[in-house]
């Protein structure tokens, strides 16, 4: 019976450090990949069935709560611009001189025939704010040392239900992403790679997502210049700034 | 004796009358439901033909994998030179480009912000062109509930509840918003020029309609469309024909190695129709067979109860010495004059009543507001020349089959039996 007990002891208290492991290791990534605002600019490479396109794009965002993105290239994007406030998204398009709201199911839809949905591109909370993570192993990628991490989602607005998480176990950066219907369908993948240190903090340059469901070889999202906690005027978060 | 047979049935009417009725209104049933049914499944073929699959469609082979999504990207390039080339060879069909595609229906505020949107489906067709027979072959102008068809690019018709429910008026601009066919946002203005309302939740389901000049300008498709319709010029769709069309053409242009190689598939290969034309095809023969197994065992009843109320008549013929072989033969006789003037009956009022039908029609929209299905809101029969014997033949037969079964009743027949139940 005493050893029935200890061993049930041990096992709980073996369950609550892992649970905290996680959830440290979970906020060591929060602390990287999060920032109080940041300003990127990035290349999306489309791969589609008949050609590749690059997008270039300039992006400002304030916690998980603002964002304002303008596209710069090609010449039939330049000039189209993404407001996110809250959990609305508005997008200007030049050429019609229109201001859309995006809602419902649109949100699902493809961001510039990309892997990406809006609503991917909309949420970008904590992890620790939406996931609770349970260590689920240790493995290698690309000669780094990972922890596996699984996440379920313990908020209801979130796009995924839950994720499967490789860490890097040095640097508390996301190398490879799975994230899971409820019912347990892969929707997504997405790889991290091109690590950097940016103001302190180690950063991915570089993000392929792959939408599982559709054919294709994903999209390439790369990060040709990111600052954290700049100076970022108010107005840019306004509709007003839309058609500026 | 035909004379005479045809007096005793017109005198005695207690010997005719009932297997004329029963005879007239089994004829009639088949007679007008063949007509009904094939009224109701030609016009289902008609319309889905017209607005969704031809008489051929051609797609390109990774688009058909991929048609339920209406993927722009897999859509045919070189529209153009691949129509002229088909208007070359196949001289015999009318072909027609289109662009189907899904988005959403923005209307704007005094600011040129979102005031309303819903979910659209596009399209595109040769819409502006005076010689087009898009909009004729559409029944376009039939559908406009406001307003007018477009008569210049830019200008668009959209769904007539759509525009009640936003408070678009004709001459307002509305944005269609999308991808193009490379994946990038679409934003497209529009001028409505009308509302329509074709009756079928499919078609009117944010349905707006533009000419396919435009799509290809706002979808960046330059010179290409989602799919190539091909009509039948003077004849209507007949599936032997388009099966041999369809096989020439891929055999000739589709490349399994090319995904974006032109493939060709006929109406009934087109979702579910081939379903619809295998139950088009086999239901009134089915129907016929029903019919004839039940009047046959109607009539054989009918018989029985008509033989045995002639039970003292046949046994005075016996016994005047008339063969037995001789009755029966009259008696099939008769059945065959009565399976005649039954049918003749039946197949006038059928066809009647099916050309009633196919001339007014039975709207039933009222009961179709949420139908799925792309089929007509009145259905109509139509009167085809194999009505004139699809009831009849079946009519006469039955009959003399009833009559038959009955009939051999009287080779069981003894004299002597005969002669104690008369108490000669």
């Amino acid at each position: 019976m005493k050893r029935l007990l200890y061993t049930v002891a041990m096992l709980s208290i073996g369950l609550s450090m892992t649970a905290q492991d996680a959830k440290e290791i979970l906020e060591t990534v929060d602390l990287n990949m999060s920032s109080e605002n940041r300003v990127f600019e990035s290349d999306m490479v489309i791969h589609g069935r008949r050609s590749s396109r690059t997008i270039t794009s300039i992006s400002y965002a304030v916690g998980d709560k603002q964002s304002f993105t303008e596209y710069l290239a090609p010449a039939r994007e330049q000039g189209t611009k993404m407001l996110k406030l809250e959990n609305k998204l508005w997008i200007f398009s030049p050429s019609t001189d229109r201001t859309i709201q995006i809602s419902g199911h649109m949100l699902r839809q493809s961001v510039m025939g990309s892997d990406l949905s809006y609503e991917d591109m909309m949420d970008d909370r904590k992890l620790t704010e939406i996931y609770d993570a349970s260590i689920a192993g240790h493995e290698e990628i690309e000669g780094r040392d990972t922890w596996v991490l699984d996440l379920t989602a313990i908020v209801d607005d979130v796009a995924y239900h839950s994720q499967k998480i490789w860490v890097d176990s040095e640097r508390f950066v996301p190398l490879k992403q799975e994230m899971f219907a409820k019912g347990g369908q892969l929707l997504k993948r997405t790889t991290l790679s091109d690590i950097q240190k940016v103001q302190g903090r180690w950063f991915p340059m570089t993000m392929v997502y792959k939408d599982m469901l559709k054919d294709g070889q994903g999209t390439e999202f790369r990060l040709t210049s990111v600052k954290f906690n700049q100076d970022i005027p108010d107005y840019i978060f306004t509709k007003a700034a839309l058609k500026q | 004796m035909i004379r005479f047979l045809l007096k005793g049935i017109l005198r005695d009417r207690s010997r005719s009358l009932l297997p004329v009725i029963v005879v007239a209104l089994g004829v009639f049933l088949t007679v007008f439901m063949s007509g009904w049914f094939q009224g109701i499944m030609g016009d289902m073929i008609d319309m889905n033909a017209r607005f969704s699959s031809g008489h051929v469609k051609i797609m390109t082979r990774a688009y058909d994998e991929n048609s339920d999504q209406a993927p722009l990207d897999l859509a045919l390039l070189n529209v153009t030179e691949l129509t002229g080339q088909l208007n070359e060879e196949y001289p015999d069909m009318e072909w027609v480009s289109r662009i189907r595609s899904g988005g959403l229906l923005d209307v704007p505020d005094e600011n040129g912000e979102t005031r309303g949107q819903g979910p659209a489906m596009v399209t595109a067709i040769d819409l502006v062109s005076p010689n087009s027979k898009e909009v004729e072959r559409m029944n376009i102008t039939d559908a406009i509930v406001k307003g007018e068809l477009p008569d210049q690019l830019g200008e668009a018709l959209i769904s007539n509840d759509f525009a009640e429910k936003f408070e678009v008026a004709i001459g307002d601009k509305v944005t269609l918003f999308g991808s193009t066919m490379n994946g990038s946002m679409m934003f497209y203005n529009f001028t409505v020029s009308g509302t329509i309302r074709f009756g079928n939740t499919l078609l009117d389901r944010g349905a707006i309609f533009i000419d396919i000049k435009d799509a290809q300008l706002a979808m960046d498709m330059e010179d290409g469309a989602t799919e190539i319709l091909g009509y039948f010029k003077n004849q209507p769709y007949i599936d032997e024909e388009a099966m041999a069309l369809e096989t020439s053409y891929n055999e000739k242009y589709s490349k399994k190695e090319d995904e974006f190689s032109p493939k060709m598939i006929r109406l009934a290969e087109a979702t579910g129709m081939a379903d619809y034309l295998a139950i088009a095809e086999n239901m009134v023969g089915m129907m016929v067979f029903i019919f004839i197994i039940a009047m046959s065992i109607v009539l054989w009843n009918t018989g029985l109860l008509g033989g045995l109320r002639r039970y003292s008549e046949f046994g005075v013929r016996l016994a005047l010495g008339e063969e037995k072989k001789h009755i029966y033969r009259t008696t099939l006789l008769e059945a065959l004059l009565i399976g005649i003037i039954g049918s003749t009956v039946g197949t006038i009022f059928g066809l009647a009543l099916s050309y009633r039908l196919q001339v007014h029609g039975i709207d039933f929209s009222g009961m179709m507001d949420n139908l799925g299905v792309m089929m007509p809101t009145v259905f109509r029969a139509v009167v085809t020349p194999s009505m004139y014997v699809v009831g009849f033949i079946p009519g006469v037969l039955a009959t003399v089959l009833g009559s038959a079964l009955a009939g051999y009743a009287i080779y069981k027949r003894k004299t002597a039996r005969l002669f104690h139940e008369l108490e000669v």
